[in-house]
């Protein structure tokens, strides 16, 4: 843990700051640590026992919450967060597949980084753009109506120069 | 004057509308002329965005889909130049005060809209989202200014007599929920709106919250003041960025506007609404656990009663309504509620969105009345199976749903008559599915999703649900992966326990998702019970769906040796020498598929 709790300290924002901005009660809990996972990318162990400290709750309550809900990550992402949907439509039109391509072209199974920490990978249940299946999401911007060849077009755009084009 | 209207929503972004605004913008200057671009929401034709609408000098607006940067340049050569309006791509005009343009269609007769009947989605992909003079124009805060002169029971009233059921799944009636909260005095009460649409495969929420906001929030506000609440939450999921941008937009507008957050009128109803991000658990739809996700815990469920309309949020009665349940409330309580009960079946009044989705030729948000058959949908609507495939099952109500074959598309879209065929009206996703899709694939699938959403408090859901999805995956291995004969025997006896266990799941759990966990399973297999026995007898998959149980092989009659294979296979399972034919190794062989991809002799079979 050592390495990533370093990354925290070399942020900009101190914890102390980023919490403030709700009133240290239990009921904020999950807005903390969505806010303190926007600001540093993930959840580390001091973020934790910081948000412990200011609500006065301990480590272990925190992190049940933490791990209950599949927004927290307590690992540090990628530079380029893939999401890929795995809800019933994009399942539908073959989003296994397309996960399965993704898995293959980043060389990482869901939940990890690739070790030059370039890409993280995800799914969610669902992103809501089941209009426009099978979709992906880098960094929150969608990419829809795709298939095996236009993700691994993607992804090689991507490892060139970034997701904005 | 003229104007461009752009279809602005998740789906219109993410299919390139951001390039055609910007394409509009280069064009409007180099032609010097102000050309006003307002960002609307989705109309519900997701299928061929992104939408560009052109109001014409004559002020009729006419729509075009499939709009590329290059389509927008000709569209307005053509139209604001030209005065030529029938061009490819037309879906046709709107209705309006002015005279309509000799000869274009209407966009309320384009054969995705005729069926339709806009209630709820009137204004989405209409209005400017982020305009709250829009919205009023539209006929806005009308029906809050009626509740309140009505009073708080008689607006309870007026709703259970417009017949509205609550859309997100159960479909109580929302002004007896309101009424028994009414009827709790309390120095506090909440008003929750839930948009934390996590069925996947639904996203009418999202779409209304994107393009028609205020709708939700006038909802909110009557539905408050109806049970005597004097503070709103949204309870909306993480995922949808654009939504929550759109209400904390919406709940700074209504603050400045002095309509949240301070009285209002004479009535001295005071409201004000804050958002809560959901974090992502499915389970969370559930009105309790809901609450425990609000109150910044684990998302779990409790046993009801004690009902949240008597003890809820922080203990304090509460009413939870679905998002598109408030849009409806505020349409009601304007237009009355018998405009809206003259819509519908007996026991289900009104219109239902549902998204339709999967293997159909127009996807997107369809608004219906209640009663219209499933056929209707999604044929007329939907315009059928693409590729001239044959149809097979639609799914409706995602993972507690069920999904609905052939001989019952004839039924009628009402709570009550899609539970005689085991399935439920539930949030209103419709995923159709061919013939390429694999039933048992698809409660594989649901069940995957439910293992990992239980929230794990009770025993039925957490271990039953796991059991059950280890006899489907057993249902879908092949017999190599068998560790012993007794192990393949083992696979048979749990096979034939599975309905059983399904049953009791279906007893004993604690919420509704462990209630309807099974329902995926159970109505597969009371439909598509051949496909079950065709993996469990044969070992194949019909739809060459299931992994495990294809089989990939080289026709050597036709292999010309070309290596396109061998070079693309990820895992080196196929081996032969140049020219000559080529070999899988079957064991090496991960099913991916590439080999049949980059065959281009058609000699790669799939069995």
């Amino acid at each position: 843990m050592g390495n990533t709790d370093q990354a925290v300290l070399e942020k900009k924002k101190p914890l102390e700051e980023v919490v403030k901005k709700y009133p240290a009660s239990r009921e904020n809990l999950i807005s903390i640590l969505q806010e303190v996972q926007d600001a540093y990318g993930y959840l580390s162990r001091e973020s934790i026992n910081g948000i412990g400290r200011y609500l006065n709750l301990p480590a272990s309550k925190i992190y049940g919450v933490a791990t209950f809900y599949n927004q927290f990550k307590l690992n540090a992402p990628g530079k380029i967060q893939i999401q890929v949907c795995r809800g019933t439509a994009c399942h539908v039109k073959g989003s296994f597949e397309l996960l399965e391509t993704v898995k293959r072209a980043l060389g990482i199974d869901v939940g990890e980084t690739t070790k030059d920490g370039a890409f993280s990978l995800e799914t969610v249940a669902c992103l809501g753009g089941c209009s426009i299946a099978p979709v992906i999401t880098a960094n929150g911007k969608f990419f829809g109506r795709l298939d095996k060849k236009k993700v691994e077009d993607l992804i090689a755009k991507w490892k060139q120069g970034g997701v904005e084009e | 004057m003229s104007g461009i209207f752009i279809g602005m929503g998740t789906c219109g972004l993410a299919t390139g509308a951001g390039k055609v605004k910007t394409a509009v913008e280069k064009w409007a200057q180099a032609h010097s002329m102000k050309l006003p671009i307002t960002p609307t929401g989705c109309i519900g034709y997701c299928q061929v965005e992104p939408i560009m609408d052109v109001v014409t000098d004559g002020g009729v607006r006419v729509s075009y889909s499939n709009v590329t940067p290059e389509v927008a340049d000709f569209i307005l050569d053509e139209t604001l130049v030209c005065k030529n309006y029938k061009l490819d791509g037309i879906l046709g005009q709107f209705r309006g005060p002015k005279s309509p343009l000799p000869g274009v269609p209407f966009l309320d007769e384009h054969p995705y809209f005729k069926k339709q009947v806009k209630y709820v989605l009137r204004n989405c992909g209409v209005i400017n989202p982020e305009s709250l003079s829009d919205y009023k124009a539209a006929g806005g805060f009308q029906g809050l200014e009626k509740a309140l002169g009505m009073g708080q029971q008689k607006t309870a009233d007026e709703v259970l007599k417009s017949g509205l059921r609550g859309r997100g799944g159960a479909g109580f009636p929302t002004g007896k929920k309101w009424a028994m909260a009414l009827a709790n005095p309390s120095d506090k009460k909440y008003l929750i709106c839930n948009a934390d649409e996590g069925d996947p495969g639904a996203f009418m929420d999202r779409s209304i919250l994107e393009g028609d906001v205020f709708s939700v929030l006038e909802g909110m506000m009557i539905a408050g003041f109806a049970i005597g609440a004097d503070e709103g939450i949204v309870y909306c999921r993480a995922e949808y960025p654009l939504a929550i941008e759109r209400l904390i937009m919406g709940i700074d507008m209504l603050r400045k506007e002095g309509i949240l957050g301070k009285k209002v009128g004479k009535s001295g109803f005071q409201f004000d609404i804050r958002i809560k991000k959901g974090a992502g658990a499915f389970v969370c739809g559930e009105e309790t656990a809901l609450m425990a996700s609000v109150e910044g815990r684990r998302g779990m469920p409790r046993p009801r009663p004690p009902f949240p309309a008597k003890s809820g949020l922080f203990g304090k009665p509460t009413i939870i309504n679905n998002v598109e349940t408030l849009a409806n409330v505020s349409h009601i309580m304007r237009e009355g509620a018998e405009k809206f009960a003259s819509i519908g079946t007996a026991t289900s009044k009104g219109t239902k969105v549902f998204a339709l989705t999967g293997k159909v030729k127009n996807t997107g948000l369809v608004e219906v009345p209640m009663g219209m058959t499933l056929r209707e949908v999604i044929f007329d609507i939907g315009g059928g199976i693409p590729n001239g495939k044959a149809y097979k099952a639609v799914q409706i109500g995602g993972p507690s749903g069920g999904c609905i074959p052939t001989e019952h598309l004839d039924i009628q879209i009402d709570y009550e008559t899609l539970k005689t065929v085991g399935a439920i009206m539930g949030s209103g996703g419709l995923v159709v599915m061919d013939e390429d899709t694999c039933m048992v694939d698809v409660a594989h699938f649901f069940l995957d999703f439910i293992t990992k959403e239980s929230c794990g408090k009770c025993i039925p859901c957490r271990e039953g649900t796991k059991r059950l999805y280890e006899i489907v995956e057993s249902i879908v291995s092949p017999y190599s992966k068998m560790a012993s004969e007794e192990e393949n025997l083992l696979r048979f006896n749990k096979i034939m326990n599975m309905e059983e266990l399904a049953q009791v799941i279906k007893d004993t759990s604690l919420c509704a998702l462990g209630q309807t966990a099974p329902n995926p399973v159970l109505s597969t297999l009371r439909f598509f019970k051949k496909e079950y026995e065709a993996h469990i007898y044969d070992r194949k998959c019909p739809a060459h769906q299931c992994k495990g149980l294809l089989k990939y092989e080289i026709d050597t009659n036709v292999c010309t040796g070309c290596t396109a294979c061998a070079r693309k296979c990820p895992t080196q399972a196929i081996v032969g020498e140049r020219k000559k034919a080529h070999y899988i190794v079957d064991e090496k062989c991960v099913r991916c598929g590439t080999c049949a991809d980059v065959c281009r002799f058609g000699a790669v079979k799939v069995s």
